[in-house]
């Protein structure tokens, strides 16, 4: 967006003020994952820049916070619960969702819509909601505060990211493909892992990044549904800002905003990917 | 072609082996949707068994009441040819008298005698004490001895409560959720101000809501603009500042705004230092309404501008060179041409903000202090520390209602199918 050469004067003034308002925003959008960083190596026990950090002397900054995280016992095994968990929620998720989204794509899908309404309501279902209802009926039936109660939990919040995006990668699929491979005499086998899956797959991996991220970012139904077993990250820093609040909930946000950074930089590889296979961009 | 021409035009037709063309082709169709139906079948299963069972079991519950049903069901059905209008015979204290001594011997009259509690204070421990003193009775009459016991026993009030709250479904919680009531004769009345909070709390969700959906609108607006218009080398690289916020932790977003706005906070220290204020005066910005409505504006902006975006994105630029070539101002082009092609995106990114806005527990809960939080904080509060999972049942069903209709209007306008992920 350029100043175009017939624009008056007010309008240049406007295209400046636009820029700078535009500026702002980001920065406020930004601005509050990037502070963080910095005042996670605090010296002091504050949540704000002490004066020795802002003379940028040596002693004012720490790796205090993050010799705390690495040498807790709660923080560790959180670690742990939160990758297993997301680890096999992703899985479940991901094998049901795209066998979900084949069948979906199809044109011969029977209540197609209703269907799709369904898969996609653990997305819109307010999360209180859902992990009450969720304690509620586990612990009817015994999977309250344990792995699996969290694992099947998380896994129904997944699903509709990875059909989601699968769904979508399917119905920019180019069925003349398998039309094509048979013609050349492949089996429907061979024509799955040669022709199609190497087309789906980057929609699968962003489907189950998205689910991970979805389990490992989750809070309010592990709440309800977890027991002290089950403890994961969100959880442990749930309870540190609400109890003691300490200068080691920022260096784990520091953390897991560098966790999100790759994250975000895969699914951009990825989508890069997917878009030079189907020849839309010269990459 | 329609598969009635179809079938015309296949009459008579057969395959090789002898079957009509028209029958061969339904069994090929069948079978295709079976193939494909199969395909859904387990996630379909799954979905049902671990999210709609357990949101079926919520709304059960919230109209659930057995309490009074089985455990003092000597006394219900006592109460059977009760008119209503007195206070009820020997047999009906006989009753109680025995589901009392049957309750106190089971641990169980807590249920019951809390759940009478919901709807009258005052009956659980009317319960508690004449169950403890009942055992001393001997022998009949029982009326004249429980109402020694508690004089209450003689109120026309107590024994319609219980009549009334003998059916195995109630619809108490969801009056108790909307702050209102039964009255002694059966009649819904509205609770005493003072004793009034839901109405209260779900019109603040509803405004606090709006108002976030407002802000993310005025803020997505421009931005979602300026990605639109600007060319992909550089709308990539500013996308990324959108989604990074996006992938970041809910939790760590929420705790950023506690570091920034807190007294002793990030902002509140650059207002002292500029000198904009005392040291002394600085000011409140966090546990209040102002905490909630900024940091659930910055959550729940990204979520107003990608579906702006997309459709921005699709609106060609010589529309309002177009406009402007014929004469219109730059504003006026903007409002006549370009604003309306993009209200799609602002009806799609609003809903969808106001639902997510709706339904939010975890940032009120941690920066709304006493007045920014939402009706949701009560939900758990019911969960886990009142224990009334009733109320907290009947609290969610309300909420959900609400955000499926606005999900059906989404769906009508939009469709789920167009949800844009990143």
């Amino acid at each position: 967006m350029a100043v175009p050469s017939y624009a008056t004067g007010p309008e240049r003034v406007w295209y400046y003020v636009f820029r700078f308002i535009c500026a702002l925003i980001f920065l406020f959008l930004v601005g509050p994952l990037l502070i963080i960083i910095p005042l996670s190596f605090n010296a002091e026990p504050y949540f704000t820049f002490t004066d020795a950090m802002l003379s940028l002397k040596p002693e004012g900054f720490s790796l205090r916070w993050y010799v705390d995280f690495f040498t807790s016992s709660a923080w560790l095994g959180s670690i742990r619960n939160s990758i297993l968990i997301a680890i096999a929620s992703t899985i479940l998720a991901t094998i049901l969702g795209t066998l979900a989204a084949m069948g979906l794509s199809s044109r011969f899908m029977p209540f197609r819509n209703t269907i799709m309404a369904l898969m996609i309501s653990p997305l819109v279902v307010p999360l209180i909601i859902s992990g009450a209802a969720m304690f509620f009926f586990f612990s009817r039936v015994g999977l309250s505060q344990t792995y699996l109660g969290v694992i099947l939990a998380h896994t129904a919040l997944g699903i509709p990211f990875v059909v989601i995006t699968v769904t979508a990668t399917m119905s920019s699929f180019d069925h003349s493909l398998t039309r094509a491979a048979a013609s050349l005499g492949a089996n429907p086998v061979t024509t799955f892992f040669k022709v199609i899956l190497p087309l789906v797959t980057p929609g699968v991996v962003s489907g189950a990044l998205f689910a991970f991220i979805t389990s490992f970012d989750e809070v309010v139904v592990v709440l309800f549904v977890s027991g002290p077993e089950q403890r994961t990250i969100p959880i442990q820093m749930w309870s540190g800002i609400r109890e003691e609040i300490s200068p080691t909930i920022l260096a784990v946000a520091t953390m897991m905003v560098v966790l999100s950074i790759l994250l975000l930089t895969t699914l951009e590889l990825l989508r890069r990917r997917a878009e030079r296979m189907r020849g839309l961009s010269p990459g | 072609m329609t598969e009635n021409s179809m079938s015309k035009a296949g009459q008579g037709l057969t395959t090789a082996n002898g079957v009509p063309l028209k029958v061969s082709l339904m069994r090929t169709n069948r079978r295709n949707q079976i193939r494909a139906f199969l395909l859904v079948a387990p996630l379909l299963v799954f979905l049902v068994v671990a999210f709609i069972m357990p949101i079926l079991d919520m709304l059960q519950r919230s109209v659930d009441n057995p309490e009074v049903g089985t455990q003092l069901s000597r006394t219900v059905a006592a109460l059977e040819d009760w008119d209503g209008e007195s206070i009820p015979d020997e047999p009906v204290f006989d009753a109680l008298t025995q589901d009392l001594l049957a309750g106190a011997e089971a641990r169980n009259l807590g249920q019951v005698a809390s759940r009478l509690n919901y709807e009258s204070s005052g009956m659980r421990s009317l319960i508690m004490k004449t169950s403890r003193r009942a055992g001393r009775i001997e022998s009949g009459p029982y009326k004249a001895a429980i109402l020694d016991i508690d004089e209450d026993w003689g109120e026309l009030e107590t024994w319609r409560l219980i009549e009334r709250e003998s059916d195995p479904y109630t619809l108490s919680y969801y009056l108790a959720a909307l702050d209102m009531k039964y009255d002694s004769n059966g009649e819904i009345v509205s609770q005493p101000e003072y004793l009034k909070i839901y109405q209260q709390l779900f019109v603040r969700t509803f405004w606090m809501s709006i108002a976030i959906t407002g802000l993310c609108l005025l803020l997505g607006y421009p931005i979602a603009f300026l990605l639109a218009n600007t060319p992909l080398r550089y709308s990539n690289l500013l996308m990324i500042l959108v989604l990074l916020p996006f992938w970041t932790s809910l939790l760590v977003r929420t705790t950023t705004w506690i570091a920034i706005l807190q007294q002793q906070g990030v902002l509140n220290d650059i207002f002292v230092g500029l000198g904009i204020i005392a040291d002394d005066s600085r000011l409140s910005m966090i546990y209040n309404k102002t905490g909630t409505l900024v940091a659930m504006t910055h959550i729940l902006l990204p979520f107003m501008i990608l579906p702006l975006y997309s459709v921005m994105k699709t609106i060609p630029p010589y529309y309002m060179r177009a406009a402007r070539s014929l004469g219109a101002q730059p504003f006026l082009a903007f409002r006549r041409v370009y604003f309306p092609l993009t209200i799609p995106g602002i009806g799609a990114g609003s809903i969808l903000v106001f639902i997510l806005a709706i339904g939010y527990y975890i940032t009120p809960a941690l920066v709304g202090g006493q007045d920014g939080i939402f009706i949701t904080n009560f939900i758990a509060f019911h969960m886990q520390t009142s224990l009334n999972w009733g109320l907290a049942a009947a609290i969610a069903s309300i909420l959900l209602f609400v955000v499926i209709a606005f999900y059906l209007v989404y769906n009508r306008l939009i469709g789920v199918d167009n949800v844009k992920l990143g």
